[in-house]
């Protein structure tokens, strides 16, 4: 008996400590978070918003094509190469060597990646700073992450779907394209979204890649001309390399409160993005996972 | 009786272990043919080299000949087209995550079937055939895995169905069932054997004594004694298979 309730008391205490734990944590980050967004709203002046010399519009603009370039290349990438990890790979000595690499790809400092992005895809090629460069140097550090959801998701799936899916006479692909993909696909894009969240707050890499400078005329739609929006080897600052610009080498009166007022829109960018995300992971799911 | 499958003189190897030993017997049309033994015994081996699922491991060897129709399924057959002629069903209901409706239509669409009109037709066909339609008719577009595990693996029937066999396989599919399912299931036996071939993996002597037309006995990897399931359950020749369906070991 003695042991019973020492056991139950052992019990309750745990269970405090971890909801304590857990407490804490979520009032930090929610403290943190009110303190970046009143901070920022609290200095908001309408012309910051603006896409002119002084708002951060087209900040705001390249931090969207960005991501979005990135991800045109390190999804299908990243997705191919965790395929090929968990179904094509032969396991031995080479596979576990590819895998070890794919990890410390990912660990690479981004100020590492950022200037080998610059030798290669500026120096090497000869361009300017351009967003299409940034966008490659970033997803150097996202390939990595999709190429291990995908592998993982798809080596957790029961061996019942490739066996059902064989018996009835179909190839290896066609199982792969089928069904293990499309059952997949949630957890894949938990691995996107962590992807595309590392993008929008990623400045070293795009230090020497993007470039610091945006110059973008809305009324231009020539894809050739380096001021058209949607050109992507265009210089191009994000508004992560923008606020840290303007925290450091800015000379403007108002630097201090465009740095804070770009961090909270960042923010609530990220927030909104992922809460996106996670709302149409969990309607894949529902539709795949049944109920 | 012309037999579906002749297999004779057939050996299997994982690796260095000698699974099956020359085993020969023939299986015959619009019958239930029960595969029974003790685990480890082959029987589920011998079940998967009719459809080559057995090529899908590493380190396997066969030697020995397998007719399907007169047609050797090693040398005269390429895997794909023999797996949509002989279809299984395996012991875990495996839907796949998919709607009830795109489970069944699956096999139809590998074979390039597109038209909605036709899919229909063969997914209605093959529910119906597997006695799951009634219950789903309203939720063809729910998801599979909300179906309890009886109904799971009747639509692993129909979806087996759906690709156009005329032998199914069946590895123990109802070990992970419940008594109501097990009957359903073998209800569903006795039905299909009318137009298809069926081959049975069963732990359970009394479902090959109840459903089975044949009974082959494994043991150790040989064929101890294959018959009328009558016969072998009333007479057995062997020692063997007097013990095991007697239940003095297995």
């Amino acid at each position: 008996m003695e042991a019973n309730k020492k056991a139950k008391r052992t019990d309750r205490i745990m269970t405090w400590i971890f909801v304590a734990v857990a407490g804490f944590f979520l009032l930090l980050l929610a403290g943190f978070a009110l303190l970046v967004i009143g901070r920022g709203l609290a200095g908001f002046e309408p012309y910051m918003l603006s896409f002119s010399r002084e708002g951060i519009g087209n900040q705001l603009f390249n931090t969207l094509y960005l991501v979005v370039l990135s991800l045109l290349v390190s999804v299908p990438f990243g997705i191919a190469t965790g395929v090929y990890l968990a179904e094509y790979a032969k396991p031995g000595r080479m596979t576990n060597f590819l895998g070890i690499c794919i990890e410390t790809l990912s660990s690479l400092p981004s100020i590492v990646v950022g200037l080998f992005g610059y030798l290669v895809f500026i120096v090497l090629v000869g361009a300017k700073w351009n967003l299409a460069s940034g966008a490659l140097a970033v997803s150097i550090l996202n390939l990595p992450l999709i190429a291990t959801t995908t592998k993982d998701a798809m080596l957790s799936m029961p061996k019942g779907y490739r066996m059902g899916s064989m018996g009835l006479g179909a190839t290896h692909w066609q199982t792969i394209r089928r069904v293990l993909l499309p059952a997949c696909m949630p957890r894949i894009l938990t691995g996107i979204i962590l992807a595309a969240g590392r993008v929008f707050g990623e400045a070293a890499a795009l230090l020497y890649t993007a470039g610091m400078s945006t110059d973008i005329n809305w009324s231009n739609w020539d894809l050739s001309s380096p001021t058209c929006p949607l050109n992507p080897f265009r210089p191009g600052e994000t508004l992560a390399l923008h606020i840290w610009a303007s925290r450091t080498e800015a000379i403007g009166a108002d630097s201090a409160q465009i740095a804070n007022f770009s961090s909270a829109v960042l923010l609530i960018l990220v927030f909104t993005f992922s809460i996106g995300a996670r709302i149409i992971g969990h309607r894949m799911e529902r539709k795949t996972g049944g109920k | 009786m012309k037999s579906k499958f002749e297999v004779s003189k057939l050996n299997l190897h994982y690796g260095q272990f000698h699974a099956l030993k020359d085993v020969s017997l023939s299986i015959f049309p619009h019958e239930v043919t029960a595969l029974i033994g003790p685990s480890g015994c082959g029987k589920s081996t011998f079940l998967k080299t009719l459809n080559r699922m057995n090529d899908l491991e590493d380190g396997v060897t066969i030697d020995g000949s397998v007719l399907l129709d007169g047609k050797d399924i090693f040398k005269d057959m390429d895997a794909i087209s023999l797996r949509q002629r002989v279809g299984m069903v395996f012991q875990q209901p495996n839907p796949f995550p998919k709607s009830i409706y795109e489970n069944v239509a699956y096999g139809p669409r590998l074979q390039g079937i597109r038209s909605k009109v036709k899919l229909d037709e063969i997914v209605e066909n093959a529910l119906r055939g597997a006695a799951i339609w009634d219950e789903v008719k309203d939720r063809l577009k729910k998801n599979a895995m909300g179906l309890s595990g009886g109904q799971q693996q009747r639509l692993c029937i129909a979806r087996a169905l759906a690709a156009g066999p005329d032998v199914l396989l069946m590895d123990e599919p109802t070990s992970a069932l419940d008594p109501i399912s097990t009957s359903k299931i073998e209800e569903l036996c006795a039905q299909l054997k009318k137009d298809y071939t069926i081959v049975m993996v069963t732990h359970n002597m009394q479902q090959a004594a109840r459903i089975s037309d044949r009974t082959a006995f494994f043991l150790l990897g040989e064929v101890v004694e294959y018959s009328d399931t009558d016969q072998m359950f009333s007479m057995p020749k062997d020692k063997r298979t007097e013990d095991y369906i007697t239940g003095r070991f297995g």
